[in-house]
């Protein structure tokens, strides 16, 4: 697959505070690519290295085949919208989409035919005489990523853009996003906290923390087959039932803390295991049975719910296994209540084992 | 109140609205109403009633006591037939072009200086303010010293040996305008640097960085896109600037006592002159009045744009 943006070991500090540690990441062309991480991991700090708002310390970008690491922001055949609009307030719609190609030079004719395109696929057309002022956040966010689409390039960058609407405006804007990226078949890259946002759009996720990937994969790996505690952890809501114990690859079992044993037969291991180890069990809440559907797994206990919460679509419940606090999920039909016994079960094939001290996948 | 009362009769089951609607005027809010009392009263009698007081007698031949009797024009005629007047108005003018071109140009490329994230900001910042903390009084006196010949820089540069060397300023009358806009200038760019260095501090980040990816160089960043986004600071350091040249007094006082002859003389100064110095308060009424009516072209337009009825921005 041809390479669109490769990274190679790119290190940015500021002063003493290592923001980016010799971080690599290669995107295909037209791939679509989401830097998921918590507040402060350097997403955005990634994503202005890419586009060459920051100087980098040490390491290379390339971007279309070209060593771009020290070009100028707009020769780098990037367009980036950002979580403010960031729209030029006092110039109307048009002259927001056309300012920077009427610096270039570029002649008339062709601005008005790019302008055109642009307002004709983000359906601004009737707002072209407005000033920003007078649009909504939704449309702002629009005229945001027409002013990037003018400048016909092959890489989108994206920093947060949907942070600032609200829930609804949200969802529709993502959908949109993601036909745009059907449309046009750019690269893209886009910064979001937001994992619906991420397991939604994405081609693959990469998970960052302190400034380092810690995964780079599709959705469905990121969710089934984390890499690491950290991932586990951070996606899925509400996340992951994690169970402290021993692992005992002798016997195939795991045995929790409190002396619960766990059968691991079905479990499909990263690596071979010798000798036991301490691990930690991740089962997903909506991985966890009950009733009839727990009995044929490898896994069942009785346990009493302590507290339900019914969320629409479905039902959150409560309980305890091997002393641990854990949730599941169930249908919205089935009628369980607080205090009632409960059979559940669950299958470890489906689940997780990290190693207690490396936190990695085993 | 006319639409309201109109309303009304055409539509009479409405009437019971009237007392509602004078209810509305007077008790709403009521203790926030009396709570302004005072400041209103003090607006109406300290600034409306006073300057109306010096309006009105500017109309009479009031000698050194406003007594005199009504007189219709006659001040005005004199005060326009008066070379000293028309001159110091003149003066003025030339002080106040220079002096506002000079401290909002100055004061904001100084701004952009200190935006480019240097180092020592502080140090400079409270250096280049500091003249503003001072009173147009010190400054003059001091920079009476600087532009003296006898004891200034060209004294200095005299005694390193650049005799034919000249900064005399303040005693050739051709000149003494320009020696007043330079200590206006100094002690008055810190202070438009620093409403300026807000402005720009107060423009969001990412706006830069959208200019940069689109290719567009720093200076017009600054000249198409920020200082447009900067209009509301502008417009007021305009307006502090532009009534503070207006009422220019102290500052002539000091340096030049509107000397040499009239050459660096002020309205303010006329004014202060037939009022006290020569017991025509009058003309001095009258002059005074000249520099409201300024002072009002300047501020009602800003008024009217910043306060205004509310359009497209
Ligand atoms: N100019 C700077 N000087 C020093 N440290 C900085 C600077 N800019 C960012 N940082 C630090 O770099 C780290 C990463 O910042 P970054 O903005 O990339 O985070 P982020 O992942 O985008 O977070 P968020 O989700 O809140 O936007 C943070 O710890 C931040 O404090
Ligand atoms: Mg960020």
């Amino acid at each position: 697959m041809e390479s669109s943006v490769s990274i190679r070991d790119l290190s940015l500090d500021f002063g003493s505070v290592k923001v980016l540690q010799s971080l690599d990441l290669e995107v295909a062309k037209g791939e679509f690519i989401v830097l998921l991480g918590p507040s402060g991991c350097g997403k955005s700090t990634l994503l202005n290295c890419i586009a060459g708002l920051l100087d980098v310390s040490e390491g290379q970008i390339f971007i279309g085949g070209k060593n771009v690491t020290w070009a100028e922001p707009k020769d780098r055949g990037i367009g980036m919208v950002f979580q403010s609009y960031a729209l030029y307030p006092q110039m109307t719609v048009e002259r927001n989409l056309s300012f920077g190609l009427r610096v270039s030079g570029m002649p008339k004719a062709e601005i008005e035919q790019r302008v055109n395109r642009a307002a004709e696929i983000l359906q601004i057309q009737p707002l072209l005489g407005r000033k920003p002022a007078n649009l909504s956040g939704g449309q702002r966010q629009r005229v945001a990523i027409g002013r990037a689409l003018v400048r016909d390039v092959d890489v989108f960058l994206f920093d947060e853009p949907l942070s600032n609407l609200d829930a609804k405006l949200r969802s529709d804007l993502r959908v949109e996003i993601k036909r745009l990226h059907h449309r046009l078949k750019n690269t893209m890259i886009y910064v979001t906290h937001d994992q619906i946002e991420a397991l939604t759009l994405a081609d693959r996720i990469a998970i960052m923390k302190n400034g380092t990937i810690q995964q780079l994969a599709d959705p469905h790996t990121i969710y089934n087959r984390p890499v690491n505690l950290y991932v586990a952890g951070f996606i899925g809501s509400p996340s992951m039932n994690f169970l402290e114990g021993t692992l005992n690859p002798a016997n195939q079992t795991f045995v929790a803390d409190d002396g619960t044993v766990v059968p691991v037969g079905t479990y499909a291991f990263e690596t071979p295991v010798s000798g036991s180890t301490k691990a930690v069990l991740g089962v997903r809440p909506e991985h966890i049975l009950i009733g009839e559907d727990a009995k044929s797994k490898p896994f069942t206990q009785e346990v009493e719910i302590e507290i339900v919460e019914p969320m629409g679509s479905d039902t959150l419940a409560w309980t305890k296994i091997a002393g641990k606090a854990v949730t599941f999920r169930c249908d919205s039909d089935v009628v369980i209540t607080s205090g009632q016994k409960i059979l559940i079960g669950f299958d470890p094939a489906r689940g997780s084992i990290f190693n207690a001290e490396t936190t990695n996948r085993i | 109140m006319a639409e309201a009362t109109l309303a009304a009769q055409s539509k009479p089951e409405e009437i019971s609205t009237r007392p509602s609607l004078l209810h509305n005027i007077f008790l709403r809010n009521l203790s926030a109403k009396i709570a302004a009392l005072p400041m209103v009263l003090t607006v109406l009698v300290v600034f409306v009633g006073c300057s109306a007081w010096s309006v009105i007698y500017s109309f009479t031949n009031s000698g050194s006591l406003p007594s005199g009797k009504f007189v219709g024009f006659a001040q005005y005629e004199r005060l326009f037939k008066t070379a000293r007047f028309v001159g110091s108005a003149e003066n003025l003018a030339l002080y106040g072009v220079l002096s506002l071109v000079f401290t909002m140009v100055v004061g904001f490329l100084l701004a952009v200086l200190m935006d480019q994230k240097i180092r020592f900001e502080n140090t400079f910042r409270t250096v280049l303010l500091y003249p503003f903390a001072l009173s147009f009084i010190v400054t003059g006196l001091v920079w009476q010293w600087i532009m003296n010949p006898n004891y200034g820089i060209q004294k200095v540069a005299f005694d390193l040996g650049f005799t034919n060397f000249r900064f005399d300023l303040l005693t050739n009358s051709d000149t003494v305008i320009y020696g007043l806009v330079i200590a206006g200038l100094w002690q008055g760019t810190g202070f438009v640097m620093v409403l300026m260095l807000a402005g720009l501090r107060s423009i969001d980040e990412e706006i830069w960085k959208a200019a940069r990816i689109d290719g567009i160089p720093a200076w017009r960043t600054y000249l198409q896109i920020v200082i447009p986004m900067m209009r509301g600071v502008v417009i007021t350091t305009l307006v502090i600037v532009g009534s503070g040249i207006v009422r220019l007094y102290d500052l002539v006082v000091a340096l030049t006592q509107g000397g040499p002859g009239f050459a660096s003389d002020v309205p303010a100064k006329y004014v202060y002159d037939y009022m006290f110095a020569r017991g025509n308060l009058g003309q001095g009424l009258a002059a005074s009045t000249m520099m409201l009516v300024t002072v009002l072209i300047i501020l009602i337009p800003w008024a009217y744009i910043e306060f205004g009825p509310k359009k497209n921005k």
